[in-house]
């Protein structure tokens, strides 16, 4: 039976497989940056995002449908992503509705404004009709195609995380991370929180858009489930960096860049570990449950390990 | 001359009209002239941190008038009011940031009621500005500037809030039992710290204090907090022949005596 099994695992399925899921890791580092932001560095658990990466990818397909250069789409997709994380950010701190609720009410209300803006549930656009910026196609190619798609996309998450990493360094950036740190502290020290709560919400959707909008050239459609759990992709690949290189990256120079790069990685990651599980044949439709799962494994993580750590401690002491 | 801080007929219930409803402050009236230094006395609950609160804008007052330097900010939310301001809290986590490095948590505080731009974080000349600040306090905290604050120390902490507090000379500086969570070698060393920045930059303060000796030896005038209500002021000359005995006594008379297991301190 395990022999059964195990020959029928083929190996050159599972290589064929990697470098369209090694593209779909950078697509989605874009958001996994964006999860970053407001979760570790405002420390707000954003909801939004399921529903506005939907967004961004509704926004850059109806817009490139309608002859929109697909470049020009995603900076929409970008705005489009801005506007549903502002809305999260004034539902919190001008109506004072509590963070995870706020996010919530957002994804659900962009469900309905999801269709509306589709018309529909799914529409496609076909690459060999638009000059799309990311495509399947450009991973199965030819090689020459292929190298110049990764090399582009790798490029722009370098770009994209060079940029973020001058933003929280800048006297704006720097009291968004203050006001993540202790907000109490940064109103004594004049910071508008709410003002930093809304822009970082603003930032965050907005990459989750500018994700949206990508990933959706990319497979050749959106779709209005095309963001259901993707926070959990989000954490799984912030936390997978974290744990990983978390000890490799503290204490240097750049240290938050580098914590960056290691978030990308972890989306990478994800995914390559979701094909190397759907390869050995794990049905598909357990797939969330297993993201769940490992998400919720790799947060308890730092929480259990300070309890074995307390115990340990406890026993020396007595000894 | 007008005054630098003007507490006017100051009001503040909590939870109003619920069974836990608490007039914390029941009609203050204080006025502070420009370098005045005042400590603040009272029993548990007696609404020395409320009244510091109000000032600081934390909420809004139920009624009455809040003037700072000629400047009424009675409706002005609390990071309005922070240029006015430097804070130092009793729990040492709560004036700094913790997972930001000594320099940030610095520059931060130095742009304490300007605009925060896209403009750097931290410049050069800030950075040796702070080393000199930090050479100055003696703790040898200027060779571990980029140190993240929440690897130090209690008394570390209070000495750092204490130069960001003073950094942007504030009108008004602010100590709610500062001292409090520290053993008492470093509490003695973060009160003298604070008397030497107040005296360096000419601070008008007020220090909440549960340590009567503290309360008698530093500053220029004491008031006593009972109930809400300011129930002894007193200043100059006067404050400076006080004894504990005599501060017992105003409080044993307000109270009707049941300071017995009051955290106040008679050493
Ligand atoms: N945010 C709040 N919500 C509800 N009640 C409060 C709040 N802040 C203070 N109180 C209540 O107001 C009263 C005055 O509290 P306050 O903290 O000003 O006392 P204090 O004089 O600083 O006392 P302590 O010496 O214990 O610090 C207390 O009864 C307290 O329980
Ligand atoms: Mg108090």
């Amino acid at each position: 039976m395990l022999l059964e099994y195990f020959t029928s695992l083929d190996p050159m399925s599972l290589v064929r497989a990697l470098p369209g899921n090694v593209a779909q890791g950078l697509i989605w580092a874009v958001m996994a940056l964006g999860v970053y932001i407001t979760f570790r560095l405002l420390d707000f658990a954003d909801l939004t995002v399921d529903g506005s990466l939907a967004t961004g990818g509704a926004v850059a397909v109806m817009l490139i449908r309608g002859g929109v250069s697909p470049a020009a789409a995603l900076v929409l997709a970008f705005i489009a992503g801005m506007l549903a994380g502002m809305v999260t950010g004034l539902l919190h701190t001008a109506l004072g509705i509590p963070g995870i609720l706020a996010g919530i009410l957002t994804q659900i209300a962009l469900y309905s404004v999801n269709l509306g803006i589709m018309g529909k549930s799914n529409q496609a656009i076909n690459v060999d009709q638009y000059q799309l910026i990311a495509s399947l196609r450009y991973v199965t190619g030819d090689p020459h195609t292929r190298l110049m798609f990764f090399a582009f996309l790798i490029f722009s998450i370098l770009v994209l995380i060079a940029l973020l990493y001058w933003f929280f360094g800048t006297e704006l950036g720097a009291a968004v991370r203050t006001t993540g740190c202790n907000s109490n502290m940064a109103r004594a020290q004049g910071i508008n929180t709410n003002f930093m709560t809304v822009l970082t919400l603003m930032l965050s959707n907005g990459l989750v858009g500018l994700c949206g909008g990508i990933y959706a050239q990319y497979q050749g459609a959106a779709d209005v489930n095309m963001g259901r759990g993707a926070i959990v992709i989000g954490l799984a690949a912030v936390i997978i960096g974290e744990v990983l290189f978390g000890k490799l990256v503290s204490g240097k120079s750049f240290t938050f860049a580098y914590t960056m790069m290691a978030v990308a990685v972890g989306a990478i990651l994800y995914y390559t570990v979701i094909t190397v599980v759907l390869w050995l044949k794990m049905p598909s439709d357990y797939m969330k449950l297993f993201s769940a799962v490992v998400v919720a494994a790799f947060l308890a993580v730092p929480h259990l390990k300070g309890k074995h750590q307390r115990k340990r401690y406890k026993e020396v002491a007595k000894a | 001359m007008s005054h630098m801080l003007e507490i006017k007929d100051v009001h503040k219930i909590f939870n109003a009209g619920t069974i836990n409803q608490k007039v914390a402050l029941n009609g203050v009236n204080l006025q502070l002239d420009e370098g005045d230094f005042v400590t603040i006395i009272g029993g548990n609950g007696a609404g020395k941190s409320t009244m510091l609160n109000a000032v600081a804008g934390v909420w809004e007052i139920d009624r009455g008038q809040i003037i700072i330097g000629g400047d009424d900010v009675t409706n002005l939310p609390e990071y309005k009011r922070a240029p006015y301001l430097g804070r130092v809290f009793q729990d040492p986590m709560n004036g700094t940031a913790a997972t930001m490095g000594i320099d940030e948590n610095m520059a931060i505080a130095a742009r304490r009621g300007g605009r925060r731009t896209l403009r750097w974080g931290i410049t050069k000349a800030e950075k040796e500005r702070y080393y000199e600040m930090l050479k100055d306090l003696g703790l040898g905290l200027e060779d571990r500037m980029t140190s993240k604050v929440g690897l130090l120390s209690g008394g570390q902490r209070q000495a750092i809030t204490l130069l960001m507090a003073a950094i942007q000379k504030p009108k008004l500086l602010l100590l709610d039992e500062h001292t409090a969570a520290l053993d008492p070698k470093t509490a003695a060393k973060v009160l003298e710290i604070s008397d030497k920045i107040i005296a360096e930059n000419g601070l008008t303060a007020m220090m909440v204090t549960h340590n009567m000796k503290d309360a008698i030896n530093h500053g220029n005038r004491l008031v006593m907090m009972h109930e809400g209500r300011i129930i002894y002021d007193v200043a100059g000359e006067e404050k400076k022949r006080l004894k504990v005995s005599d501060l017992l006594a105003k409080f044993e008379e307000a109270s009707g005596g049941e300071f017995a297991n009051d955290r106040m301190m008679f050493v």
